[in-house]
């Protein structure tokens, strides 16, 4: 069907674009301009050209803060999530009894909202820190590392499912070939699960690598940014600088249109990096 | 098998054994808290109840009364249950359109949808509510409304990738026999759809079902889903009931756990084909 009657086109188009117009692209391109004006609501916007973005900068330290930290948690993250769980879905798919029950068990924190992640995360850190006379609000240490614990908690067993449907894929055949062929477990690891696994491996990392850098809820509830913003991740840190402070409303906006083309710009590079690599193999 | 490979499985059985029971150990500390008193939580939280910390269900009744977790369920499952739904009917519908009808307008937007995947949702949190603020949303039926659209990027593009792959002759054989565009895609291709409509169904429904920032600035002040209850029981830090909040987060996974318990298949098969396809 090359063509359809308009009256057709628009029965089956409509709602979602008039749907998608009202709550993304209107928002959008109004939140783009108003990232160059001083606002409290959006009817009494001046135009303020750059100024938004260089005070994201100058007026105080938090926002590159958040940066810094939200970089450092995507890539500890991304490393420690992969790893456990293409070592879970290794152990996964060999003989072993009750495989079923486990992955039902190493999945399931994923379901659970990021809210109450943050809380009972909370408790469990704090109950263990109390011991030595603090919480986990107390350094941004802390927070940091409560925060990859839950990620991992949370994100392990998703991607263990990914890798585990990557592995099955592989060709039994292949295998015993290369046992006969007198290869030990390490050589099948190395020489063909591992590199035959790589698209799962690009697509968890794009998930991962996403995950992290938008992450707010978990943050919020589990510490709020506390002590004085410093574990605070950029979404978090928008947020904030959004909501927190009168007259900071353009600045938020103009860290959210940052964060925007940051996002983007780490979305485009991996897209191109696994088109690379596809084309390669 | 021989002994080696036993003796190596019996290992690995018992770590993954242990593992898992660590695994679970973080939802039933928050179980076992919920039945302690306010004042024995944050301090000693691995300690068992014993006759003097253990409450009984005060936990429950008080965190209830407090944030209106049974009317917080009640928009959560109206807003969730209703929101997928539309998804599911509307964006499959444009996505197949999109997909057939080749034109510039049809390419124009389905590039735009998927665009607007990638942009955080801090970049729209104040215009969106703003915007759903003016033409009214701003209700638990508007809401439908804003998920509908904003969601749409993903739905359509995990629909548009399978329509792909249903070969035309199909449709083109019922426009033959004297279907219209709207008969041929209810009778002949939505039923086809089935497996990945259970696909676009789940993803959105973990993502709805546990959503916070977005109902919290559109309807938060005067409608509170079970993620906005339980983060309003945080109130300023140190002051808030910990009795309440460790019921609350048990009751705001008790629903979760039997939506998994139930579909768990379709939920793993999901998300896996929601993955490759993201």
């Amino acid at each position: 069907m090359q063509k359809m009657p308009k009256k057709y086109y628009a029965f089956f188009i409509l709602p979602t674009v008039v749907a998608f117009i009202i709550s993304f692209l209107i928002p959008f391109i109004f939140g783009i301009y108003l990232s160059f004006t001083e606002f409290t609501t959006v009817t009494n916007s001046q135009w303020v050209g750059w100024e938004n973005y260089i005070r994201a900068f100058t007026d105080d330290k938090t926002f590159i803060n958040a940066a810094i930290f939200t970089i450092k948690f995507a890539v500890v993250s991304v490393v420690l999530i992969n790893l456990f769980a293409f070592s879970l879905a290794l152990l996964l798919t060999q003989k072993i009894r009750g495989t079923n029950i486990f992955r039902t068990v190493f999945f399931m924190p994923n379901l659970i909202g990021g809210i109450i992640l943050g809380y009972i995360w909370q408790l469990i850190i704090n109950g263990v820190l109390i011991n030595f006379g603090v919480d986990i609000t107390f350094s941004a240490v802390y927070g940091f590392w409560g925060l990859v614990i839950l990620m991992n908690w949370q994100m392990v067993g998703y991607m263990m499912i990914i890798y585990i449907a990557g592995i099955q894929n592989i060709s039994t055949e292949l295998i015993e070939a290369a046992k006969i062929d007198g290869a030990n477990s390490w050589d099948i690891l190395k020489s063909i699960t591992v590199p035959l696994v790589m698209p799962a491996v690009t697509i968890c990392t794009f998930l991962t690598v996403t995950n992290s850098f938008k992450l707010f809820d978990q943050n919020l509830s589990l510490t709020a940014g506390a002590p004085a913003r410093t574990s605070s991740m950029l979404a978090l840190d928008i947020y904030n600088t959004f909501y927190g402070r009168n007259g900071y409303e353009g600045v938020g906006q103009a860290k959210a249109v940052m964060f925007f083309l940051f996002v983007a710009a780490i979305v485009l590079l991996q897209l191109r990096i696994s088109r690379t690599r596809e084309i390669e193999s | 098998m021989n002994a080696k490979e036993r003796l190596s499985n019996y290992i690995n059985f018992n770590f993954l054994f242990i593992l898992a029971v660590l695994y679970m150990a973080p939802l039933f500390i928050v179980f076992m808290n919920s039945f302690k008193g306010r004042f024995f939580i944050a301090d000693t939280p691995f300690a068992p109840p014993n006759p003097v910390t253990f409450v009984g269900m005060k936990n429950y009744i008080s965190g209830i009364e407090k944030t209106g977790f049974i009317e917080a369920f009640g928009y959560s499952l109206f807003i969730t249950v209703f929101s997928v739904a539309a998804i599911v009917f509307f964006t499959s519908m444009t996505a197949w359109c999109l997909t057939r009808v080749k034109s510039k307008i049809s390419s124009f937007l389905f590039y735009l949808m998927v665009f607007s995947m990638i942009v955080p949702f801090q970049m729209v949190m104040f215009t969106m509510s703003k915007m759903a603020n003016v033409m009214h949303l701003d209700n638990p039926v508007g809401i439908i409304v804003l998920y509908l659209g904003y969601g749409a990027g993903l739905s359509v593009f995990i629909f548009s990738g399978f329509i792909k792959s249903i070969p035309r002759e199909i449709e083109e054989a019922a426009t033959m026999d004297g279907c219209n565009p709207i008969q041929t895609f209810f009778l002949i291709v939505f039923p086809i759809l089935r497996p990945i409509c259970i696909t676009v169904a789940i993803l959105n429904t973990m993502w709805i079902w546990n959503d916070y920032l977005l109902p919290y600035l559109v309807i938060g002040s005067n409608y509170k889903t079970i993620p906005i209850a339980v983060q309003y029981l945080q109130g300023g830090y140190g002051s808030r009931d910990m009795g309440a909040m460790m019921a609350m987060l048990v009751l705001a996974i008790i629903p979760i756990v039997i939506f998994y318990l139930s579909s768990q298949q379709y939920i793993i098969k999901g998300v896996v084909a929601g993955a490759v396809k993201g």
